[in-house]
């Protein structure tokens, strides 16, 4: 076993047992992201003088005894977290040289438990795709297969854990950026409830959907990394002060008696059979453990995509137009008056999906169309939450699929938005409900493509999804599963 | 035909909070430009506001003093447009639900029975930042943007359309000041932009109940001008529907100078704002216990200290309401009452020597150099006889100069009041026997010469004489 191929708990234990130091790690980590990126392009930006600064501090930490949970993990980080005085781009051309003056708490709780940042992570635009290829820093290619997209829009913290060029990742979810691409990558990847962590200093796409979460290579990893970053944030009005739990601590509890949800409108839309056997597999893995799964129903799932884009680009038309070209981010030399200049800058620095998306929101909010669109929007939305509100009546988690498909080819729907958005439609609803979900490695493909399991739970319920999952994990080997690149 | 304006006023109330209303930057005035900023509040990617709870229990406190409503539950809504003042590219205000909603305040203009003006909300927003054109080194032949103002508290008051003159809207306005600053939640520069009007005027044939289109003059900062505005406005629309035309609804500059109202931008290129609920903000909830607590704070307001200036010191409506302009003002008064008592004559003081002095020396009560204690002091040494009310106004003035007690400058300098009979019908006899001629009009009938007499006599005692003493003797000796 090669060094950039551990867990977070396994390098911990590897560092405080002085096998081998944080900068042995950091360098093969460093290493490895260079053999492979022309394959992949997981990264934007990797910082290697920082990334062995970083862990020789780490290491004089560990020799002194006073290691703190993450001294010395190598880890990286998606493009859409501020890290102060590193390049954030957040996949677009407007902030390509955009170097920011302050770090968004989730990164600044990992570094001040000491992680090593050894860069950022390629992703959609603004985080608005869901295969990277709308990425002005070219499309991340999945490792299972580098024909393929990785998923998006956290498919550069995917990919970068498929591919060992990172221990672990933080990706961001509004309508399944990090379950998707995990799905694809073969990862474990964790959606926490809205205002679990904060969003302090991440780059707003959908602020009432937006939610930080961890990627990792196995659920111990999961929980520990959401340990890390969950918490009240007085910066953040809308994280919540609710205690975190120990997550490490629920781990082995088991699912003897776990009442699992089967939603039907879940196991219909063209689902790819492998995706159904892989969920027919999982099923009979639950059952043999002890759990008992029951039928339900979240009625409106059919509407939850078509919701899901008024109110994501209502919110991202607004939260977008601070990119004006006048404080910050690329300026337009084209320009020769204040109003050319905002619209030659916007027009220049950002990629056509992010400008049909503000186009969509800007319409859906328009006088006259807003009762229509916008307002009618958020009553679907009260009625999906509802549904799972009542879901949860009767079952501990739910069960689904991640994706209709396994990783597509990259360029296969690029040009048909819609069917680019359908392929969200097992993850948009958590988000419209604001629960937690969780994307872990339940099988692959015929073709050796990963294929992931969604465990939805009950809000702020994280604990029972990474336990059942554990559960999972120990009874199944998908997660030991290497790409090869 | 004869025409009927119709005002609406929408008043911007900058608080003075020491904070802004969503970060914790300083909202001082006159700092170096972009020095109080911070990530929020330059709109920077990934920064989240958190509200200022000192800002609300600012609108609390407006709310109560205007008698509105406060909302149990209200929300903060995005207003979107583009302008590089403007760093989030939005506007965070206050549209559905706001915090305060439907109150009233009276106006009382002279001569008049007083009208009721309704309030139809205050809601909380965020100030833009400002820019600045080539008057500050280094940019010369460019345009800055500097953003220390930029998420500075502001309350909006919008009155319902219920004024009808321009002294009307000036009374609301002064009114609605009075109060604000009254209530030390916004410290009344008007020249700083702390409270600044836009004014809807629309005119209606008299008779009618259907409003006029009316049109909005934007960012008029005194009441001089709102005044002025107004009457030009009304006067230009009765003026185009008069020549045949129709007041089209759009936004008008005011120019000071010209004192005439100019078209800033049409409802065509009228932005559409796309309001909608803030996201990054929780809806803001005000129990029973919070609006008590700021209940609890409120001083004693103007209104009511009017009504008990008159009841319980029983003075005139007019002093009344001098004394209540200010609260620093009411303050000063009551604290001269609570120390001399005779609430009409420090009145007739303070509204009298204290503003004159005041007045010429262009300070504010809150800076006046005779202390409320030192100017009781200064009347109790004219009832108790010892100085003239005429002497009293020569020791005040050396009071505002030096800071000193009145009995120590009465005694330096001597100035007790002589009301010995002997020494004053001694300076009586000498002025009479100077002026002669005077006497011999006097006693042929002309009253009026006595005043003459009164007058030598004091000069003689340097103004030290008894007044009261002086006529009584001087009567006697006159009529011989």
């Amino acid at each position: 076993m090669e060094l950039f191929d551990l867990t977070i708990h396994q390098m911990r234990a590897g560092l405080a047992a002085k096998r081998f130091s944080s900068v042995e790690a950091t360098r093969a980590m460093l290493e490895r992201i260079q053999a492979t990126e022309p394959a992949i392009n997981a990264f934007i930006t990797v910082t290697p003088e920082q990334a062995l600064a970083d862990a020789e501090a780490a290491d004089r930490r560990i020799a002194a005894g006073d290691a703190l949970p993450l001294t010395g993990i190598p880890l990286a980080v998606k493009d859409i977290f501020l890290t102060e005085g590193v390049r954030t781009t957040c996949g677009s051309r407007i902030l390509a040289e955009f170097i920011p003056p302050y770090s968004a708490t989730s990164w600044e709780r990992l570094r001040s438990q000491g992680a090593v940042l050894l860069g950022k992570l390629n992703q959609d635009e603004f985080a608005m795709g869901s295969s990277n290829e709308s990425s002005a820093y070219g499309t991340t290619r999945n490792p299972w297969d580098t024909n393929r997209i990785p998923g998006g829009s956290s498919g550069g913290s995917a990919a970068a854990i498929a591919a060992r060029q990172a221990t672990a990742t933080l990706g961001t979810d509004t309508g399944g950026s990090i379950r998707q691409p995990a799905s694809h990558c073969g990862c474990v990847g964790l959606k926490p409830t809205y205002g679990r962590v904060s969003r302090y200093g991440v780059i707003a796409y959908a602020s009432s959907l937006d939610q930080v979460g961890p990627m990792t290579r196995d659920v111990a990893d999961c929980a520990l990394l959401l340990g890390a970053v969950a918490g009240l944030d007085p910066k953040d009005s809308t994280s919540v002060d609710i205690p975190v739990p120990d997550y490490g601590a629920a781990l082995g509890n088991g699912v003897k008696g776990l009442k699992i949800g089967l939603p039907k409108e879940y196991f219909i839309h063209g689902l790819a059979p492998e995706v159904q056997s892989a969920m027919d597999a999982a099923i009979a893995t639950y059952r043999s453990l002890g759990a008992e799964f029951v039928d339900i129903s979240l009625p409106h799932t059919d509407y939850a995509v078509a919701t899901y884009y008024l109110i994501a680009t209502a919110e991202a038309s607004s939260n977008l137009a601070r990119y004006d070209g006048v404080r910050f981010g690329h300026r337009s030399s084209q320009a020769d008056n204040l109003i050319d200049m905002m619209t030659q800058s916007r027009s220049e620095g950002f990629g056509a999906e992010v400008k049909r998306r503000i186009m969509i929101g800007t319409y859906a909010l328009s006088s006259g169309y807003y009762d229509a669109y916008y307002v009618k929007a958020q009553k679907v939305r009260t009625l999906i939450m509802r549904d799972f509100t009542r879901a949860f009546e009767l079952v501990d988690l739910i069960l689904t699929p991640v994706a209709p498909t396994p990783a597509f080819a990259i360029g296969e729907k690029v040009n048909d938005p819609l069917q680019m958005y359908l392929s969200d439609i097992f993850t948009i609803p958590v988000n419209l409900a604001g629960t937690c979900a969780m994307s872990l490695p339940a099988g692959f493909s015929p073709d050796g493509l990963p294929i992931g399991l969604q465990l939805i739970g009950k809000p702020f319920g994280e604990a029972s999804i990474l336990s059942a999952a554990h559960a999972f994990e120990q009874s199944t080997e998908w997660h030991l599963r290497k790409a090869v690149i | 035909m004869k025409f009927q304006p119709v005002i609406g006023l929408e008043v911007h109330v900058q608080l003075k909070t020491a904070t802004k209303i969503f970060c914790g930057c300083s909202t001082q005035f006159g700092a170096e430009p972009n020095s109080q900023t911070c990530p929020v509040c330059l709109g920077l990617p990934g920064a989240l506001p958190v509200l200022n709870k000192s800002v609300v229990d600012c609108a609390i406190k407006a709310g109560l003093a205007t008698n509105c409503t406060i909302a149990p539950r209200s929300i903060f809504a995005r207003k979107n447009y583009f302008y590089p003042d403007l760093p989030k590219g939005y506007q965070i205000s206050q549209f559905e639900d706001p915090i305060c909603q439907k109150g009233w305040l009276d106006i009382h203009l002279e001569g008049l029975e007083p009208k009721r003006i309704g309030i139809t909300r205050i809601h909380m927003e965020e100030d833009a930042g400002k820019l600045v054109h080539g008057d500050v080194p280094g940019l010369e032949n460019g345009s800055g943007v500097d953003l220390n103002r930029a998420c500075t508290p502001l309350l909006e008051v919008v009155s319902e359309p219920d004024l009808r003159t321009s002294d009307e809207a000036v009374a609301y306005l002064k009114k609605l000041y009075q109060i604000v600053t009254w209530l030390g939640i916004c410290d009344g520069n008007m020249e700083e932009g702390s409270f600044r009007c836009d004014a809807n005027v629309s005119v209606m044939p008299v008779g009618s109940d259907t409003f006029g289109t009316r049109a909005e003059i934007k960012n008029v900062n005194s009441f001089k001008f709102v005044k002025q505005a107004i009457e030009y406005e009304i006067q230009r629309q009765i003026d185009l529907i008069e020549d045949g035309g129709t007041v089209v609804q759009e936004t008008r500059l005011f120019d000071p100078t010209s004192g005439r109202t100019r078209s800033m931008r049409g409802k065509e290129e009228a932005h559409d704002y796309r309001y909608f609920p803030d996201p990054d903000l929780v809806p803001l909830v005000i129990g029973p216990a919070w609006v008590e607590r700021i209940a609890g704070e409120l001083p004693e307001l103007p209104a009511a200290k009017q009504k008990r200036f008159m009841s319980d010191l029983g003075l005139p409506e007019y002093d009344a309401e001098v004394l209540t302009a200010t609260r620093a003002l009411t303050e000063y008064f009551e604290a001269c009452v609570a120390s001399h008592g005779n609430a009409k004559s420090v009145s007739n003081w303070v509204m009298g020597e204290v503003t004159r002095a005041l007045n010429d020396n262009g300070i504010d009560i809150a800076a006046c150099p005779v202390a409320p204690a030192r100017l009781a002091a200064l009347l109790k040494l004219i009832d108790s006889g010892t100085i003239s009310g005429k002497i009293a106004k020569t020791v005040f003035d050396e009071m505002w100069k030096g800071g000193r007690a009145p009995q120590d400058i009465v005694e330096e300098q001597g100035l007790v009041q002589v009301s010995d009979s002997g020494a004053i019908e001694t300076i009586i006899d000498q002025v009479i026997a100077a002026n002669a001629g005077q006497v011999e009009e006097y006693r042929s009938g002309k009253d009026k010469v006595f005043g003459f007499f009164v007058g030598q006599v004091m000069k003689a005692s340097k103004g030290k004489a008894n007044p009261a003493v002086v006529n009584e003797l001087l009567l006697k000796k006159l009529k011989g």
